[in-house]
Formats: C-alpha cells, structure tokens, sequence
C-alpha cells in the first residue's frame, strides 16, 4: 500500500530524515516509534504533502505521490489525524466530520440546497461518529468537547473520508488511562479494516497493536521488524534506555 | 414561537420595517433628505454585505474592497459618457467587469495568507485607484459627472427618489438572502471551514483555492451592483470612492454590525453613517472621536451590536 | 542624446533618493511587524507628524538642524506614548484587529492634526545653505538638499544596520524576530523592548517626514499615501527582514522615479502621442503594483523572507 524509498530532508543544517525507506503493505498496522526530535513528524509531513523532501520517493497504492499536493493525496484515499488537534472549532461535532464526507462527495460548487440538510452527508458523518463512540455528542460544538473527545474526533474525520490508509499520528496524546484503553480497543477493531501507519509514544499501546515497528532515531532508521525482534534489539534499548546520541549535522 | 423573539430578531424586524415605511414618510411630510440619506446608506449596506461573504464568513480580511465599488461606478460613468445609457446595458457590464478584476486580484492575492493578504488587498486597491486618478478622459482626480441615470425602458425610473430608494431597498434583501443561502449550502461550508482551518480542509481532501477565489469573484460583483447604484445616486463617480480609507470604513460597518451575521453589515452601516451625520453636527472634528471609539470597539465589543443583542438573549 | 543621459542620471538620484526615504519608513514597519507581530496602519501618522512638527519648530527656533532635531524627539515621545496608550492592548490579537485598531488611529491623528494645525497644511523652506545646486558633473546641476537626504539616510541605514547586527539590543531584535518566547525567558523587560522599538520606529518615519517636508509640504493625510508604498516594498523586500526592505526600497524607488520620467517617451516610440499621453500616467503608477504582483506570483513570501515566521 504505501512505500517510502530513500527519503529524505534537511532544514538548514539539520538532517531530519535520513534516507528513509520503509513498506507498509494492505492491512497491517506498521507503528512508528523513536524519542523526541527523531524525524517522526518531518516524516509525516511528507507523507501528508506539507513537507517536500529533498531526495527520495513515496509510493501509495502504486502511484508515486511525492509531488502531489495535501488535497490530492486525501483524494487518492491516504487519510491523515493530526498530533496536534486541529478541528474546526466552531463547528458542531457532526460539522466536522460532514465537512469531511463533503470533501470526498464530488464537487462543493453548489450554492443552493444547505448542506446541513444533505441526508448524503449527514449519514456517513453520523456512521463514522458512531465508529468512534462519539454520536451522543454530534450536535456539540467543537470547542466545548474535552481532550479525548477532541482526538477520537480527529480519527472519525480520518474515517469519515472513506480511506485506503491512515496516518494516526500521536493519537493517544495527552489521554488518561481510560481514554487510552478505549483508544487501543477502538484502534484494534479498526486494523481489521484498515492499512495504519500509527506514530505514538505510547508502548504499551504499540506493542499491543503493531504489525511490525520502525525504529526512528536523530532521522534515521535503526530498526525495523516484528515486535518481538524490535523490542531484543540492542540499538533500540540503548536509544531508550539512556546514552543520547548527538544529533547529526548533514 | 419564543424563539422567534429574540432581542436581536426584534430589533432587525424593526429595522427593516423602518426601512420599508421610510419613503411614506418623506412623500407624506415633504421631508426628502432622511431618503437621501438612507438611499446612501442602504447601496452602502449592500457594499459591506458583499465584504462580509468574504471577510466575515470567508475570513478573507480584504482591506480593497472599495475598489469594487469604484469599478462598478466607472463602468456606469464610462459608458454613460461614451453614450450607453441603457441600464440594461452598463449593469451587467460593471458586474462583468468587477468579476473580471476580482478575478485577477484574487488568483494574485489569495496565494497569500495573514497580514500579507490585507497589504496586498490594499496595495491592489491602490494601484485601481491611481488607475482612475490616472484617467484624465474621464476626469482623473477630479471625478466624472454622469448626466443621466441608467435608463431601464420604462421599467423604473432611477430619478424618482422613492422608486430609486426602493430598488436599492429590494437588492439589499435580495443580497442578503443571497448570501444567506450561499453560507449554508456546501460552499458556503468549504468557506467557513477554510476560516476555521484551512490547514485541515486541505489535508481532508479540499483544493480551497478555487472555492475561496470564488467568494471573492462573487463578492467582487455584487460590490461593483453596489458601485453602479451609488453613481446613479450621486450623479457622480470619482477615485475617492475608492480610496482605502473608504475600503477601511466598510470593514468598520461590517465589524461594527458584528462579523459573520447576515444583518451586521446594515446595522454597521446604518450605525456607522447615522454616527457620523449626527457626531457632524455637534462638531466638525467628529472623526477625533470616531478613531478611538473604534479601538475601544475592537478591543472590548468585539462581537458588534449584533453579538451584544445575541448575548442579551441569554443574559 | 547627452539631454537624455543627464535625465536619466538625474531620475535615477531621484529614485535613489526616493528609495532611501521610503526605506526609512519601511524599516520602521517591519521592524514593528518582525518584532511584535503587530500591522501598523498609522504609521503613516507618525510620517506626517515629523513633518508637521519640523514645520513648528524650525521657524521657532530660527534654524533647520535644530528644528529637525527637536521634530525627531517630538515624534519618538508621541511613538512610544502611543505604543502606552494604545498599541499594548492589540497584542496578541488577530491581525484584523491590529488593521482596524491602527485605522481608527489614523483617522484620529489626522483630525487631531487639523484641530490643531488647521486643514491648511504647512510649508518648510530650506535654509539657504541647503538651498542650492552643485555641479557634480560639467553642466549638470543637481539640488544639494536631495543630496542630503541621499547622505542621512544612508548614514541611518549604516547606523540601524549596525545597531541590530552588532549591539545586544540589537541580537534582542533578531532573537525577537523569530523567538519570542526565548527573549521572554531571557527575563529580558519585554514591554520596555516593545515601546522603544515602536518609538524608534515611529522616529524613523517621523525622520522621512520632515526630510520630505520641504520639497512636498507637510499636509494631512500625506501619510497614507506613501504608508502603501511602504507596504509595497516588505512585501517585495520579506516582511520582518531590514536587509530586504532595503534592497526592495531602492528597487521601489528606482522603478517608480525613472518608469514615470521615461514612461511616456517609451510610449511615444510605440504609440501615437495621444495615447501615449492618456495611458502613460495611468500606467505609470501601476508599475510598482505590478512589480509587486510579478514578485507575488515568484516568491510569495518576498525576496528575502524572515525564517521562522
């Protein structure tokens, strides 16, 4: 399904990503971890289009997308939840998620008939809130939902674009342990349906739920396997366990 | 209905029916210059309605807008003075024409966001301003005089003050209806969504671009309707119609009213013009006091008369 | 053809002069933006007040240099008593509040100015020192006030180039630029930085004022105008980067001064002269805008942009 070669990008003097290649194929979560300042959301911006590397590819469902803009690749099905919660906060819950389904519905050249009326729209919103548990609160606005509610929001707007894949970044971010439970179990029944490539902190929940991991460390792969071989590796404990490696300079 | 009973519906319900009934009450007093005034502030109104589409609603802070109406006025002049004096004729013109020049500042300006955005407004603005100024044929600096209103075959006559305030009247409403379907149909949503986040309606899959230069066309073309109603109001256009302080006051019409509602913009204008009419009475250095009311506005009623009527719902 | 490089010598000293002038006004709004985030639409204000101030003094005190002086001090006061009173309650807030809140300043100060100087405007006459030409080639004479103003500006631009690449102040400005917050930690007093970089600011616009107020007179509103083309040049120039105002203020100026002395005869040689002369001056004072435009749709960011904005 999606397919990294070689990427790679600097800002300044700073290699944030290092020759970065990784597969993820149809269907299986592929979680990525690594300590803070390792590239992992360099590496997310390019795959979302915000970023352009320098050098290398990225290949979804085969075509190469390394140049397309953010909006195309939404349309080509690679769906993306942001670490940082960005919603339209003024919005109603159900809003959000129906601006979503609309993106994905052909056109928005119509000036007439509301849009809040549009039952095309309003259904699959509905369905994807219900997916994440948050349809008791479909007519709240944005603004007033707590934390958690902000990120399970943020994963029924990745859903409601109907997706091949999706980006998850950091979705547990900021949660209690009771919000991360019902994260993990949400996130378990959605890896039967979809591809993910989930970048979390969180190791109790990775462990639990990837397919495979990928090991970023100052930019640069040091592991990448199931999660029994990543959690052996020597590297990998020594990255977590203590000495910091200095960041590199390219 | 309690609903329907608001603080602020009865106070738009009343405003509007002051509206309507105000041309009975000159004819029956005699008393012209209060129809005048309104005629002026009601194309006024229609102006910073279309501003609105896109600043209050949009979040496109376009501190050009009057340049519109400039644009829309020339139009009626320009022909009128080469001799096309048909309505029918210079309206769809200065519409076309506004949509033609929106476009072009459009495509240029919204690859910009913030700050850069409103300079660069302004900075267009500007320059279509010296454009005028620039065209002596048509009076340059001093303003062309158009010697007969834009004749519609007996349809209406523009030169009856009540039927001309009416007319006004009617493409107010019908532009605020407008706009009212506009917001809430699926564009409408691309637009306000763009406001609260564009970051996130593009990685949700929407090319904003295209969506957002169309607010901007649309409301560039009803500005211009604006433009065409205020030269035959005035008999009169001139490059100061288009000054960017003119573009500044529609913006203070609009945040005075309250941003992103349908009737702000009329009770900004009405609010802002009756302000200063009365505030020129008392002294001829009322703008000393408008200044910092203006500041005062933006840093403590930031929602405008319309969200403190909305808030007394509540309170 | 010698009349004709003599013009073109002469129009481009103008422009120079001009871009000089317009670089001390836009220094002062880009580094108002660069540092508190702030769009001052009244520094146009602080433009005209220079000059109206200079107009009082001078006469007052019998002699140009002193009055131009005390004009400079006049306008920093008022600068930074304004950054007290009414600037500090915009921070923080969305740009169209800065654009509204300033606007209202505007209208304000020019009334304010009416009030008390009268709508007439006010003249400045050059001392007689100042008043005269030089030769600076054979048989070409060129005003040694405009060649003045060439020398303070850039001896002003030489002094602000060094005071913010050389002076702590100065790194405080850069670091302030693009982090905010750091400077903060530094426990440096913010609110002190903020009004002195405002006053200088409006110090420096109040300078061009009062240095174009013998040649253009000083008038109400005559900041508005020239506060555009101020715009004009950070965005060619980047906004937030003194380096690129000034670059994009000589290119400004230059464009402007020699595209409308040598439009209409560029015209003539394409055209007939009647359409020559009705679209020249049109054309004219669209250049800049286009220039803009074109730099617009190649680097939208400006020329030399600030990183980390």
């Amino acid at each position: 399904m999606l397919q990294i070669r070689d990427l790679t990008k600097r800002f300044g003097g700073v290699l944030a990503c290092d020759s970065i290649s990784l597969d993820v194929p149809v269907g299986e979560l592929h979680a990525i971890i690594g300590p803070n300042g390792a590239g992992k959301s360099t590496l997310i911006g390019q795959l979302a289009g915000e970023i352009s590397p320098e050098e290398g590819r990225i290949f979804f469902n085969g075509r190469d997308i390394t140049r397309l803009p953010t909006y195309r690749r939404s349309a080509l099905g690679l769906a993306r939840s942001f670490q940082i919660t960005s919603l339209f906060l003024d919005f109603t819950v159900l809003d959000n998620v129906a601006l979503a389904v609309q993106a994905h519905a052909g056109h928005s050249f119509r000036f007439w008939r509301p849009a809040r009326d549009e039952p095309a729209l309003r259904r699959p919103a509905r369905a994807a809130l219900a997916r994440v548990g948050l349809e008791s609160r479909a007519d709240v606005i944005c603004a007033n939902l707590s934390h958690g509610e902000h990120r399970q929001l943020e994963i029924a707007m990745a859903l409601a674009t109907a997706p091949r894949m999706l980006l998850l970044d950091e979705p547990m971010a900021g949660m209690g342990p009771d919000e991360s439970a019902r994260m993990i179990a949400l996130l378990s029944e959605l890896k039967t349906e979809q591809t993910i490539l989930l970048i979390e902190h969180d190791m109790d929940a990775v462990f639990r739920l990837a397919d495979r991991i990928t090991v970023l460390v100052d930019g640069g792969v040091i592991a990448s396997g199931s999660p029994d071989h990543v959690r052996m590796d020597p590297q990998v404990r020594r990255a977590y366990l203590g000495e910091r490696t200095a960041r590199r300079h390219g | 209905m309690t609903v329907l009973f608001t603080a602020r519906n009865i106070a738009i319900g009343a405003l509007l029916a002051f509206l309507a009934l105000l041309p009975v009450y000159a004819a029956a007093t005699g008393q012209f210059f209060p129809l005048t005034l309104f005629t002026r502030i009601v194309i006024l109104a229609l102006a910073a309605t279309s501003l609105n589409l896109i600043l209050g609603y949009g979040g496109m802070v376009s501190f050009g807008h009057a340049a519109y109406l400039g644009v829309g006025g020339y139009v009626v002049g320009i022909l009128a003075k080469e001799g096309v004096t048909s309505g029918f004729a210079q309206w769809p013109a200065a519409l076309a024409v506004s949509g033609i020049f929106a476009l072009a500042v459009g495509a240029l300006c919204l690859r910009t966001r913030g700050v850069y955005f409103i300079m660069i407004t302004l900075a267009f603005a500007q320059m279509i301003y010296y454009v005028a100024v620039g065209l002596d044929r048509y009076g340059g600096d001093d303003g062309l005089t158009i010697y007969r209103r834009s004749q519609f075959a007996g349809v209406i006559d523009l030169s009856g003050k009540v039927q001309f305030y009416y007319l006004c009247l009617a493409l107010l409403l019908a532009a605020i209806w407008l706009v009212w379907r506009l917001v809430n149909s699926r564009f409408g949503m691309v637009i306000q969504g763009a406001r609260s986040n564009d970051r996130r309606m593009r990685a949700i899959g929407f090319p904003t671009f295209r969506y957002r230069l169309a607010g901007f066309v649309v409301a560039g073309m009803m500005c211009g309707l604006a433009g065409a109603l205020l030269a035959n109001h005035t008999d009169f256009i001139s490059p100061a119609s288009m000054h960017w302080t003119r573009s500044g006051d529609l913006i203070v019409m609009i945040v005075l009213g309250g941003m992103g509602s349908l009737f702000g913009p009329l009770i900004g204008a009405v609010t802002l013009l009756m302000l200063e009419e009365g505030l020129s009475r008392v002294t001829e250095y009322w703008q000393i006091i408008v200044g910092p009311l203006l500041l005062f506005i933006v840093v403590h009623a930031h929602g405008g008369i319309d969200g403190i009527l909305a808030s007394l719902r509540r309170g | 053809m010698r009349d004709e490089v003599i013009l073109l010598v002469e129009q481009c000293l103008n422009g120079l002069q001009f871009g000089l002038l317009l670089f001390l006004l836009a220094a002062g709004l880009t580094l108002v933006f660069g540092i508190m985030n702030l769009v001052n639409l009244a520094h146009g204000s602080f433009y005209m007040l220079g000059a109206y101030f200079a107009a009082t003094f001078a006469p007052l005190t019998g002699s140009f240099v002193l009055g131009a002086a005390l004009a400079l001090a006049a306008t920093l006061v008022v600068g930074m008593a304004v950054e007290l009173i009414a600037i500090r309650k915009l921070y923080g807030r969305d740009h169209l509040d800065h654009v509204l809140g300033t606007f209202g300043l505007i209208l304000f100060f020019n009334e304010l100015v009416r009030l008390v100087w009268g709508p007439g405007g006010m003249n400045l006459p050059l001392p007689p020192y100042l008043g005269t030409s030089i030769e600076i080639f054979t048989d070409v004479h060129y005003p040694v006030y405009r060649i003045a103003i060439i020398a303070v500006a850039l001896v002003v631009a030489l002094l602000l180039y060094l005071a913010v690449m050389r002076t702590r102040v100065g790194m405080l400005i850069r670091a302030g630029a693009s982090n905010r917050e750091m400077v903060g930690a530094l426990g440096i007093n913010i609110q002190l930085l903020y009004t002195l970089v405002f006053g200088v600011g409006a110090a420096l616009a109040g300078l061009a004022g009062l240095i174009q107020a013998p040649i253009l007179t000083a008038q109400i509103g005559m900041g508005e105008n020239i506060l555009i083309v101020a715009l004009v040049v950070i965005i060619i120039g980047g906004i937030g980067s003194i380096r690129g105002a000034f670059i994009a203020a000589i290119f400004v100026g230059l464009v402007d001064t020699v595209g409308r002395a040598f439009l209409p005869e560029l015209f003539r040689l394409a055209m007939t002269p009647a359409a020559a002369s009705a679209l020249a001056p049109a054309l004219s004072s669209m250049l800049i805008y286009v220039l803009m435009a074109v730099v617009l749709v190649l680097r939208p960011q400006g020329l030399f942009p600030v990183d980390g904005k």
